[in-house]
């Protein structure tokens, strides 16, 4: 079971699949087909980060994914991937100094990377809304939690203060909170860290929008509420036809809810596919290594856990050859010598000179 | 809530209760017999006979103290050595000048200082911020008395812009009622009264305003940047509210906080910095009074008028921290 | 052909190069840090001058101090200005302007230092006291603080000064005590929070006596904000020193030039020879902001968090 990390040999079927696709330069989108269904359409995105007198960091490079009505994405990564530096880039709330943002962010017909401010301040709230990390930094102290939905609804649609109202207490009552009349009126502070992040899934959800994007929603919170959240966020999604983008480093939170995954490694997309595909076949050593970390139940007992060698600073360059390449068990000659390209074969992507081998283990998906 | 102004208020009555006491302490510990020190140099043996029979000097120091306390009560404080006035009623008298004076300086300090302060720190680093920083030190080290002066020089002086002392132009026969003169001038419809009054406010204001001024574009400067960065501020331009908005409820509800409290310990530096700057402008209040009284040694109206000073500024402390119930709902649960 | 991996150097070849600062006591960053702030290089430059001058004053003087030989060079309207021998010219007293300017740095340093030091000493007292004899002396100890704190701290200084006298010593023992409760909420505060922290639950548990845990290892610990405090304070106490001699209650001796004082006498010949009061005014608050700048510097540099 545990044999898909073996080392796999270059001229397999799947390779020569992969050699006609693969285009010049890389990552070949091919025919890019107007697609009706298409609500977010991330193109090249690049963000570097340089502070003056320091050398300039590029934490997200050659990212490019789609986000379909309806379509449920996962963005997996470790701290440091650049997960978290995308979404913010593409809700546009990277700080002006300092920054610089290259790509192309579609959505709606619009690029929201050259957008005004004031158009993106129309969209935010609105068409796109977003869950953070920290829930007991993420909501105002000061103001009341009632009023702080009630706010992003008046910016957005001309209602009188009652319906504002009602409208919370709808929502609250949504992501089960008991008593949400009474809850309205309380603070934060009067809440503990699992019904914040309710109270922010409620005001993210507030004005119906067509995208949500969950920063590693249940991160900050203890195990046991962990599940109720992802419950939660699992319901009123479906319930309500919203497009997902799930940022995680947990692949299992993934996997019970995702139908598209992008694995991200040091700042680029390594591996894409769909759910079923990366945990069956996973082909990216990264992704396999993840997989295989994770502790099973059905273990026998005794056995090692199995972690991805090195440590996530044990990093190259993306210009100077592979990222993962000092950790990587599969690693060959040229992970060290020039960057891999995204090679694009359907559904899936993958950026690796020497993937993981056709026969490998069956993951049962969680 | 309510318990937590009954508990701040229960802390002020020991503060109070000592301070009566170090006072009473205070001007027995005078040199000379507190007879004396209470007359001056027109002690007579007679005189201080009468005095020690009336403020109870020959008697044991419990009792002393009883009838300090008992005087007290019935806002008896002695009168001045020097023009024989009442202690408490000259202060009375006196106390709205400071008043006006103090509000004066406050407005400036708060009104310039807190934009000031949100200025420099959104644009922090820039050149914006480094001249109100350095602005803000200059502010902080500048003795009161040494900016009066030159206040005094420079507008009063050789411009010309504005009167160099007093309250109030005496040629304006003004009535007065309360005797806050712009309050005044309102009240009597006297409006070139209150004017003048205005008038007469300013330099003084702006010189016994400039430290609180430099000291709350300092915290503010400080507050608004730590609020910039924290995540319910990002929340909030996720929300897409309007910046005005994030600003108002999001920025600076949060923001403000630390300077609320600083604005209870200006009051301090106000109230001694009176003392300073209603000299340099003659201006009459009760600080202008307390520096004759202490170039005069006149030891009942010293210890009367520190006695009120320290009163004030407890109270005023107490109702900064009582609203910080009303303004921070973290702090009610306590 | 792939290689096999091996989690030893190899790796390194890859790693990054860490940026760390290898075994720094507190110290040694914080002086680091120090030497990078540009602001409290100035303020420690000022502060360098101010104590040079004030100690060398006798040396660098062209004169004895307040000598008023040049009296009648002084008229009702003028007071002479810069001439050969006078780098600023005379006071209205007629003495050389520059001498007393000097000397009054001297004033002021010494007032100050030992206000301060006064203060200092008699608020860690009774901040020790409060912090770390337990819950009663606490209470005892902080409301006496909070009576001191009630009345704000010149008046404070000024009703000392009435108590004791009109002196130099007074004047410091009248500042000191304006500062006692500054230090004491610091040193207790300071106690306090560390009463709780791990390494005094160890050395409890050890069987560590409370004045051994206190005097080795919670007042070093205290050192550096105590630092900080002292030198803010110093700016203060040389304002006030200026406020007191304002308020005519300073040192009565003619023969001690102070800059107080001086901007006293100066206020009457104001509009003609404004300078009289320029150079006294500018050199409190340049003293002042020197040591303000050098306390805020030290302030940032000791703080673990490194905040912009």
């Amino acid at each position: 079971m545990k044999d898909f990390a073996r080392l796999s040999t270059p001229g397999s079927a799947d390779d020569d699949m992969t050699e006609l696709l693969q285009g010049p330069g890389g990552a070949d989108r091919g025919l890019e087909m107007p697609d009706e269904d298409v609500l977010l359409s991330v193109r090249d995105l690049r963000v570097v980060f340089g502070a003056r007198g320091r050398k300039p960091v590029t934490a997200v490079d050659e990212v490019s994914f789609d986000v379909r009505r309806g379509e449920h994405v996962g963005l997996v990564g470790e701290s440091g991937s650049g997960k978290s530096v995308t979404s913010l880039a593409v809700m546009g709330l990277l700080p002006k100094r300092g920054v610089r943002v290259d790509g192309r962010v579609l959505f709606a017909g619009d690029d929201l990377l050259q957008a005004s401010d004031n158009r993106l301040r129309d969209v935010r709230g609105k068409d796109i809304a977003m869950v953070f990390q920290d829930p007991m930094t993420s909501l105002n102290p000061v103001v009341p939690v009632g009023r702080q939905i009630t706010e992003v609804i008046h910016r957005h649609h001309d209602v009188s203060r009652s319906e504002a109202v009602d409208r919370a207490v709808q929502l609250l009552r949504r992501v089960s909170i008991p008593d949400a009349p009474r809850r309205i009126k309380e603070y934060p502070h009067q809440l503990s860290g699992g019904m914040r992040q309710r109270v922010l899934i409620a005001m993210a959800l507030a004005n119906e929008p067509r995208l949500l994007i969950a920063d590693e929603p249940t991160t900050a919170l203890d195990v046991t509420i962990q599940a109720q959240i992802l419950e939660i966020l699992k319901e009123v999604v479906a319930e309500s036809g919203t497009a997902l983008i799930m940022i995680t480093h947990d692949l299992g939170v993934v996997a019970g809810l995702c139908d598209s995954v992008h694995v991200m490694y040091s700042g680029r997309i390594v591996e894409s596919a769909r759910r079923r595909d990366l945990f069956g076949r996973p082909r990216h050593p990264y992704t396999g290594g993840l997989l295989n970390s994770i502790p099973r139940m059905d273990t026998p007992r005794g056995q090692a856990l199995e972690p991805i060698p090195g440590s996530p600073t044990d990093l190259l360059p993306w210009d100077e050859g592979c990222a993962f390449a000092p950790r990587c068990t599969n690693r060959v000659d040229e992970c060290t010598e020039s960057p891999p390209a995204l090679v694009v074969n359907g559904s899936r992507e993958l950026r690796c000179y020497n993937p993981l081998d056709a026969s490998d283990r069956e993951a049962v998906a969680r | 809530m309510l318990r937590f102004a009954l508990r701040r208020l229960a802390l002020m009555v020991p503060v109070l209760v000592g301070l009566s006491v170090l006072l009473f302490a205070w001007v027995r510990a005078l040199p000379g017999s507190p007879a004396r020190a209470l007359l001056g140099e027109r002690a007579t043996p007679a005189g201080i006979a009468q005095i020690n029979q009336l403020y109870g000097f020959d008697k044991s120091i419990p009792q002393q103290y009883a009838t300090y306390i008992g005087r007290l009560i019935h806002l008896d404080f002695g009168s001045s050595i020097r023009d024989g006035r009442p202690v408490f009623g000259s202060f009375v008298e006196q106390f709205p000048g400071t008043v006006e004076l103090a509000v004066a300086a406050l407005l400036f300090a708060i009104c310039l200082g807190v934009p000031l302060g949100y200025l420099a720190a959104r644009r922090q680093g820039g050149p914006v911020d480094s001249l109100v920083v350095s602005g803000s030190l200059l502010g902080v080290v500048t003795p009161v008395f040494f900016l009066g002066i030159l206040l005094k020089l420079v507008f009063a002086e050789w411009l010309h812009w504005l009167p160099t002392s007093q309250r109030q132009d005496p040629r304006i026969n003004a009535t007065h009622i309360t005797n806050f003169y712009v309050l005044d001038g309102i009240l009597t419809r006297e409006w070139n009264s209150s004017w003048d009054a205005i008038v007469h406010l300013i330099l003084p204001g702006i010189a016994l305003g400039t430290i609180p001024l430099a000291i709350i574009v300092r915290i503010t400067r400080a507050s608004v940047s730590e609020v910039l960065g924290e995540d319910y501020v990002r929340t909030a331009d996720s929300k897409g509210l309007k910046p005005s908005t994030i600003r108002r409820r999001h920025i600076m509800r949060n923001a403000l906080l630390p300077v609320v409290t600083t604005i209870g310990l200006q009051t301090g530096l106000l109230l001694s910095g009176a003392v300073l700057t209603e000299t340099v402008f003659a201006f009459n209040g009760i600080g202008a009074y307390l520096y004759t009284a202490i170039s005069q040694r006149d030891y009942p109206v010293l210890q009367g008028y520190i006695l009120f000073i320290a009163l004030i500024y407890s109270t005023i402390n107490l109702l900064v921290d009582l609203s910080y119930g009303v303004i921070d709902p973290r702090v009610r649960v306590t | 052909m792939t290689i096999p991996v091996d989690t030893g150097p190899g790796i390194a070849a890859f790693a990054g190069t860490a940026d760390t600062e290898q075994g720094d006591s507190l110290w040694r960053g914080a002086f680091r840090r120090l030497r990078r702030n540009p602001a409290a290089i100035i303020g420690a430059v000022i502060v360098l001058a101010f104590v040079t001058v004030a100690l060398l004053a006798p040396l660098l003087a062209p004169y004895r101090a307040a000598s008023t030989q040049w009296a009648d060079q002084v008229t009702p309207t003028t007071v002479p200005g810069p001439s050969p021998g006078h780098l600023l010219g005379l006071d209205r007293y007629g003495s050389d302007l520059y001498t007393q300017l000097l000397y009054g740095a001297r004033q002021s340093l010494i007032v100050g230092v030992v206000a301060t030091l006064i203060g200092l000493v008699a608020g860690l007292a009774l901040g020790i006291l409060a912090g770390g004899l337990g819950r009663a002396a606490d209470t005892v100890v902080m409301r006496f603080v909070d009576i001191m704190l009630s009345i704000p701290g010149l008046l404070l200084a000024v009703s000392v000064v009435a108590i004791l006298g009109q002196n130099q010593v007074s004047v410091m023992i009248a500042i000191g005590t304006a500062q006692v409760p500054i230090f004491a909420r610091l040193l207790r505060g300071s106690m306090l929070s560390q009463s709780k922290s791990d390494y005094v639950l160890a050395a409890t548990s050890l069987g560590l006596r409370r004045r051994t845990i206190v005097l080795g290892h919670v007042l070093p610990n205290s050192l550096g904000p105590t630092i900080v405090q002292a030198t803010l304070n110093l700016a203060t106490a040389i304002i006030e020193v200026a406020a007191l001699s304002f308020l005519g209650l300073g040192d009565p001796d003619p023969a001690v030039a102070e800059w107080g004082r001086m901007l006293v006498a100066a206020q009457d010949r104001f509009s003609q020879s404004p300078q009289l009061a320029f150079y006294p005014g500018f050199a409190i608050a340049l003293s002042a902001l020197g040591f303000t700048l050098l306390g805020e510097g030290l302030r940032e540099a000791l703080d673990p968090r490194q905040r912009r």
